[in-house]
């Protein structure tokens, strides 16, 4: 509950509390399900004058949110990209598996993967066959769903580089491959992009793209637009320049490359930039906002997620943390990190870019998932971009303009107070600002954020966004950070622990359109998963001691929960199988940042390890082992 | 704002990188086995053929010296060892406070890790940290697991105490992959 006394009594659904532009969403009671509240004490904290005042009016004509048309076609029972469509919407529409028969859900089959590291990939499944890649390194697997027990058709060795496994930041994951036109295409921590054939699995390109040795990796998933491959560097934690760059899919040569720091020629700012607010306006930015040359190592890399709006003809892209992490040693605004590009996919020229952290301080990567959805606003409906960032603010923004038409917590915060939607600017609570020679303590959200890379789900029937996230705070102390090629390029200590409730982890079921929880379930473990939803009204995501669960879409409930190998950090999926029926599946296999303690064996007497995580989850090494292994689920009749 | 970030510590660091680099334009032509820390003074297996050799020559005076330990905990720092394996418990490399290792937890051991780099990811230092600062951040790391005398071992840590102290971090006991660790090096 809130602790603001009296007047959280008179608050009432559809009415939220205001101040100096910082709405505080209020929950809508579900039935049997905890409900969890953000702790308004903290967001209220440079609040005190805060005010109950009705909602405004528009709210009341509750519309629904619905995905961006040009960007979600019909399920044709695929899932070919790792964010289903363009719209990025994880949403399918196949409902054999429904909330009614979903206790009966049983395993199909499984696959071992081979490796021991984190599992971060959803499967794809094209025509009868499904696809897999691993963490380094990173073989690709098809297997066959048209045969029993889906027996593997060929696989992939790509052999990336042994030492490419020392300037990965966070575990050696990778977030997926993309189909596109009879190819798969991957991404090798070495910073490579290769495409084989997915029907042979033969080899028809490569292309070297980073350099391990400056300490670029790439970690993401590529996205294919127009005969595109776009991909993005990793490395923001070793000084490296971020990029997006654009291949063509049938030879692997650059079409465009767009950098998120330096002069406008690099960044492919142009003509056509038409940025909403004056903050992100001026030349050269990308260097004038740095100190001399800070920007050739300034990170803004592009290891997130890309979605498209064919209609609008734009891509949209996140960029990472600026470096060193250490803020003092970067005075300025640092552009374009820690913001959201629209781009041309065909030439890479910005359309705008909206800064979500100015000069981040708390390595708050603008690169999570961005879900195009069309959702009424003051009785209108708008075109938007909506993302729930780091920094723990759900963003709707205008995908034609940049505008921020909303920016709501949806997780505990204390480091910043809201966001003002005249000016974009984020307003940050100075006490909690990292300071050299001094340990700041109890900052909420962490370095991985309210929420990190993993993505959230949207269902077009109940309106509701899935957030995976986390409920961690942490104690930082600055330090002097040292550049030194292809070593990390950090400059602070942090440790991170539960925030408020005890528990690390949440699943928020979010109203864009209302502006607010519709129900909540609170996780003992951060939650590293994705989520998936689907038509039966399901709501599938894994935590990371191994349980994957299936919850009631629309009230919360758990319906159902087996319990995998190992941790569950990978994005499900939902497809129809060459017989016609549901298949649930989702890769096991516990990493990443926050599973680092597990897979490293790192020790957590050393409250910095992993970056300050491994002490906040060290008692994960005592539930749950390493080790990576595909998991299809059917219900019974089919098997 | 005031930049504090051309401190002395970035400055001592990079002029160690430059004369380091010095000495690497004229040592490298001849391929000279750095000091002695070639493959023919270190172990990294537990097997032997015939019976185990002798330990190599001593540099058992850096592990005892409080001076060479604290000079270490200071190099491990500015060669950013510690970005990359935390304050001893890990992070993309492995812990070095546990009683695991991969490639010997011996002094010479340490040493050559940090001299010839390792395939998983561990960069070679060769050329760039000068031979006598590679023992002392060698002894330091020792001092991460207990192995160095109490009396020499880092009483107070400048970070935010974020693990025991060196002095008082128990004695790991390293464990069956750590070549002559236990046997031949590793008792006081
Ligand atoms: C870029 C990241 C990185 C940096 C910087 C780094 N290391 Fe490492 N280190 C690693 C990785 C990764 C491994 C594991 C290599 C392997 O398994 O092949 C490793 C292994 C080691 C080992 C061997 C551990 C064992 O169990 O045998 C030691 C000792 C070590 N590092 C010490 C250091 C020291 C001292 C420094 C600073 C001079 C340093 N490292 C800098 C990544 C790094």
């Amino acid at each position: 509950m809130y602790t603001v006394g009296a007047s959280a009594a008179l608050e009432h659904q559809g009415r939220r509390r205001r101040c100096f532009g910082l709405n505080i969403p209020d929950a809508e009671a579900g039935a049997d399900v905890v409900i969890s509240r953000l702790t308004g004490a903290m967001v209220l904290v440079a609040c005190a004058l805060g005010a109950a005042v009705p909602a405004p009016a528009q709210d009341a004509s509750a519309g629904k949110a619905i995905p961006a048309a040009a960007a979600s076609p019909a399920d044709d029972g695929n899932w070919v990209m790792p964010g289903k469509d363009y719209a990025s919407t994880r949403y399918s529409a196949q409902d054999e598996i429904n909330t009614g028969n979903v206790r009966d859900l049983q395993v199909a089959f499984t696959f071992s993967t081979g490796v021991e590291r984190g599992h971060e990939a959803p499967p794809l499944v094209v025509g009868g066959t499904m696809y897999i890649v691993t963490p380094y390194p990173n073989r690709l697997f098809a297997l066959d769903l048209t045969k029993p027990g889906a027996p593997l058709k060929w696989s992939f060795d790509p052999k990336p580089a042994a030492s490419a496994q020392g300037v990965a930041c966070c575990d050696y994951v990778n977030r997926g491959p993309a189909f596109a036109d009879g190819r798969l295409f991957i991404n090798t921590l070495d910073g490579q992009t290769i495409a084989v054939a997915a029907e042979t699995g033969r080899e028809l390109w490569r292309t070297q793209l980073g350099d391990i040795n400056k300490g670029e990796t790439i970690t993401m998933a590529p996205l294919v637009v127009k005969g595109k491959v776009l991909v993005g560097n990793s490395g923001g934690e070793f000084g490296v320049r971020g990029w997006l760059t654009a291949l063509d899919a049938g030879t692997g040569t650059i079409a465009w490359k767009a950098y998120s720091t330096g002069p406008d020629a690099d960044v492919l700012i142009g003509p056509d930039y038409k940025p909403f607010y004056d903050k992100e306006k001026g030349k050269d930015l990308g260097v004038t906002s740095w100190p001399p040359d800070a920007w050739t190592i300034g990170g803004g890399t592009v290891w997130g997620w890309i979605s498209y709006d064919p209609e609008l003809n734009l891509i949209y892209h996140g960029t990472a943390n600026p470096g060193p992490w250490n803020p003092e040693q970067r005075p300025g605004d640092n552009k374009w990190t820690g913001g959201i590009f629209a781009r041309n996919p065909d030439t890479g020229q910005a359309r705008w870019f909206y800064q979500v952290v100015p000069h981040d301080l708390y390595d708050h990567d603008a690169i999570n998932e961005l879900l195009l959805l069309d959702l009424p606003v003051n009785g209108a409906m708008r075109k938007t971009v909506v993302r729930p960032e780091r920094n723990g603010y759900l963003y709707v923004l205008d995908r034609a303009t940049g505008e921020v038409l909303s920016a709501d917590p949806y997780a505990a915060i204390n480091s910043s107070t809201g966001v003002d939607l005249k000016t974009g600017e984020l307003a940050m609570v100075e006490a909690k600002a990292p300071k050299l020679g001094k340990v700041v303590r109890d900052i909420c959200p962490t370095a991985p954020g309210a929420k990190d890379w993993n993505p959230s789900a949207f269902s077009p029937r109940t309106g509701l966004i899935y957030i995976p996230h986390m409920n961690l705070c942490m104690d930082w102390q600055s330090s002097e950070a040292n550049y030194i090629a292809g070593t990390p390029y950090v400059g602070a200590e942090v440790r991170m622990f539960a925030g408020p409730g005890g528990h690390r982890g949440e699943l928020s079921a979010w109203d864009p359109v209302k502006r607010a929880k519709a129900w909540s379930v609170k996780e003992d473990f951060p939650l590293w998963s994705g989520a998936l939803t689907t038509a039966g009204d399901l709501l599938f995501y894994g935590t990371m001691e191994g349980w994957f669960k299936a919850l009631d879409a629309r009230t919360g409930e758990e319906l159902w929960r087996f319990k995998t190998g190992s941790g569950i950090i990978g994005q499900p999926i939902a497809y129809r199988g060459p017989d016609g029926h549901e298949y649930v599946a989702v890769l096991s296999g516990v990493g990443g940042w926050a599973g680092a303690v597990v897979v490293g064996n790192l020790d957590p007497r050393d409250a910095t390890a992993a970056k300050g995580f491994a002490t906040a989850v060290a008692d994960l090494k005592t539930k749950t082992t390493k080790g990576g292994m595909l998991y299809v689920f059917a219900l019974p009749q089919r098997r | 704002m005031s930049s504090p970030c051309r401190s002395a510590v970035s400055l001592a660091a990079l002029a160690v990188l430059t004369v380091a680099a010095c000495d690497r334009e004229e040592r490298e032509p001849r391929g000279a086995p750095v000091g002695d820390s070639g493959p023919a003074a270190i172990t990294q297996g537990t097997l032997y053929a015939g019976q185990p050799s002798p330990p190599g020559p001593s540099h058992r005076e850096y592990e005892g010296n409080a001076y060479h330990i604290s000079q270490g905990k200071q190099l491990y720092v500015w060669f950013n060892c510690g970005t990359c394996h935390a304050n001893g418990g890990g992070d993309i490399g492995p812990p070095l406070m546990d009683d695991q290792w991969i490639y010997g937890g011996t002094l010479e051991n340490i040493h050559a890790t940090i001299l010839q780099g390792r395939p998983n990811g561990m960069p070679s230092f060769r050329g760039k940290i000068p031979e006598q600062q590679v023992w002392e951040i060698a002894a330091y790391v020792r001092s991460l697991s207990g192995q160095t005398p109490k009396a020499a071992s880092p009483g107070r840590s400048d970070s935010l105490n974020a693990k025991p102290d060196e002095q008082r971090m128990p004695r790991e006991e390293p464990k069956g992959s750590s070549p002559g660790g236990p046997n031949l090096e590793g008792r006081q």
